[in-house]
């Protein structure tokens, strides 16, 4: 208000009120826009498979089977459990090797490590979590196959350990940065209280540090969850691809998310085979979709027990 | 030196470490004491001691190096990683800047109240016991615990408040229940000297009287040293008076002649508010 005449309000539009409005506007849209896409994607989904499901899919027979044969003439056979065990068995298994190692890397690099080594360590990470999957399923396919087949003296090395090896791998960095930042959001003042008490280290982080950021490493746990889930490429690289219920982590197996990307290339669009495979695209969907709920919904509950 | 320390006679205290070598009066006492914060020098050649038995307070204006010497004394700055010092610090005549010294057993023996009223995110129960279970090594007999809990609870007069909610997170005290509580929690495994980081800064005046007092009831039995910025708490709830500026002990006599006779026209600018 630097006018000449002091007892009026200068309302002039000016560039800057322009530039406001259109900046407003634009991030609006973008902000819109994310809702639109999920919705339609989810659309899109739904068209092309729900009629399927509720018509012609046995559900049953879905959940039971383990005979996915959907070119099969005359009548296709459409079961799911080989699908859902694979998927579940190597999702499992690179739990169990993703869980402990990223909360493992992330208590020593929200903990223990100062200054440059963890600088370091928390790019290095973030480098790891950039790796394409197809990359991973390359070193799946090259490196451990061979290592496999050598160190356990079996015929094939393109297995449920395999991938499980692979995807452990692949979701851990996203799950160290995850719990690091549970971690972080502990306030300092209760590691201090309980140091200036005679705490150890350990006895801070055991009894103090994980308690009070049980949800957010929870959560961290179900995005690994949901990474496994999801992911593609490095499966059905690494884990042989057959159908099969996998009794023992050398046998292969053959995971939802690879059945869509191995065969939607081959159907004839709107063939009971083409809306199959939309089927499991929307039983991935639920899925994912319910693990990432309840992984949001812990973080805010994490974020507002602490305040 | 501190030219205007008055030795007073150690206090039969019941509940301090009985096997003290000499029979001198200092619970603390700092000799050529100096602290460096990578490169710039915090403490100068700091020389005091600390009365047994008694309430002393540490005066001085913002970034006097006050808050810098009591976290010395449980070694508690030494988790800001570049920390340096010299000289010597001796708890009941042991020095624990030597070699070799644990902090564990250094921190049980020398309790720590913050400025913010620190509970930790568990019951309240959890939180009296905390320290207790640590010296314990884990989880004692429920019959104990209770007791411990009980006795920590009335010393510092929160028992009747809190003994229908023991269970509750502590975090939902109000202000002057959760610095009590954090006091509370000290006493189960009786230090022999209890430090104090403006304990009552974050209090109301109805609060903060009521810290005072528990503070004044704790004294004799242990020794407290308390930093403060309020002249009024300093003269009201202390047995003796640190001044310091600068990095560097000014003045140190009995609180009464401190506030009547300043031997420094620092320290007496000072605490008649004309700086700081």
């Amino acid at each position: 208000m630097t006018s000449s005449q002091p007892n009026r309000i200068d309302d002039r539009l000016d560039a800057a009120w322009i530039w406001d409005r259109i900046a407003r506007a634009v991030i609006f849209l973008g902000g819109i826009s994310a809702i639109v896409f999920v919705v339609a994607i989810f659309a899109f989904v739904a068209k092309e498979g729900l009629g399927f499901i509720f018509q012609k899919l046995d559900l049953g027979f879905f959940f039971s089977s383990p005979e996915w044969r959907p070119a099969q003439e005359p009548e296709p056979e459409f079961g799911g459990l080989a699908l859902i065990a694979g998927t579940a068995s190597i999702t499992g298994l690179a739990m169990l090797i993703a869980v402990p190692f990223s909360l493992g890397v992330a208590i020593y690099i929200g903990e223990f490590a100062t200054g440059k080594v963890r600088e370091t360590l928390k790019i290095l990470v973030e480098l790891l979590a950039a790796i394409p999957s197809v990359v991973w399923g390359f070193i799946g396919l090259t490196i451990l196959n061979p290592i496999i087949i050598d160190l356990f003296d079996v015929p094939v090395g393109l297995t449920v350990l395999n991938a499980g090896i692979i995807l452990g791998l692949m979701a851990a960095p996203i799950m160290t940065t995850i719990a690091e930042d549970a971690l972080k959001a502990v306030p300092d003042s209760y590691r201090e209280a309980a140091e200036a008490m005679g705490a150890t280290r350990w006895q801070v982080i055991r009894q103090v540090v994980l308690p009070s950021a049980s949800k957010g490493l929870v959560a961290a746990i179900l995005l690994g969850v949901g990474r496994g889930f999801g992911e593609t490429m490095a499966v059905l690289m690494a884990s042989g691809h057959a159908i099969n219920i996998p009794t023992s982590p050398f046998d292969s197996a053959r995971a939802l998310t690879a059945t869509i990307a191995a065969e939607l290339g081959d159907t004839a669009r709107g063939s009971d085979h083409y809306k199959a495979l939309f089927s499991l695209g929307i039983l991935l969907f639920l899925v994912t979709f319910v693990i990432n709920l309840l992984a949001d919904v812990l973080v805010r509950k994490g974020a507002s027990d602490r305040s | 030196m501190a030219d205007g320390t008055q030795p007073r006679p150690a206090q039969a205290s019941p509940a301090g470490p009985t096997s003290t070598p000499d029979a001198s009066a200092a619970a603390i006492c700092v000799r050529d004491f100096n602290l460096w914060y990578g490169d710039f020098q915090a403490l100068f050649d700091v020389n005091l001691q600390v009365t047994r038995g008694k309430v002393t307070s540490l005066i001085g204006p913002s970034g006097c190096g006050k808050s810098t010497l009591l976290r010395s004394i449980n070694r508690i700055n030494e988790r800001l990683g570049y920390v340096r010092t010299s000289g010597a610090i001796e708890l009941l005549g042991q020095d624990i800047l030597a070699e070799g010294v644990e902090l564990t057993p250094l921190r049980r023996s020398v309790g720590m109240v913050f400025q913010r009223p620190n509970p930790l995110p568990l019951s309240i129960r959890d939180n009296v016991l905390f320290a207790y279970r640590l010296s314990k090594g884990g989880k004692t007999k429920r019959a104990d615990e209770d007791q411990v809990l009980q006795e920590a609870l009335e010393e510092v007069l929160l028992w009747d408040k809190v003994k229908d909610r023991l269970k509750r997170s502590a975090t939902a005290l109000s202000l002057e229940e959760q610095q009590k509580l954090c006091i509370a929690r000290l006493l189960p495994i009786k230090p022999s000297v209890l430090l104090m980081d403006e304990p009552c800064s974050a209090l109301d005046p109805k609060a903060t009287r009521a810290v005072e007092e528990l503070i004044w009831k704790l004294r004799g039995e242990y020794s407290i040293l308390i930093v403060t910025h309020n002249m009024a708490q300093a003269r009201r709830a202390s047995d003796e008076c640190i001044f310091m500026l600068m990095g560097e002990v000014v003045e140190h006599t009995a609180t009464g002649e401190m506030f009547v006779t300043p031997k420094h026209q620092k320290t007496a600018d000072y605490i008649e508010g004309r700086f700081g």
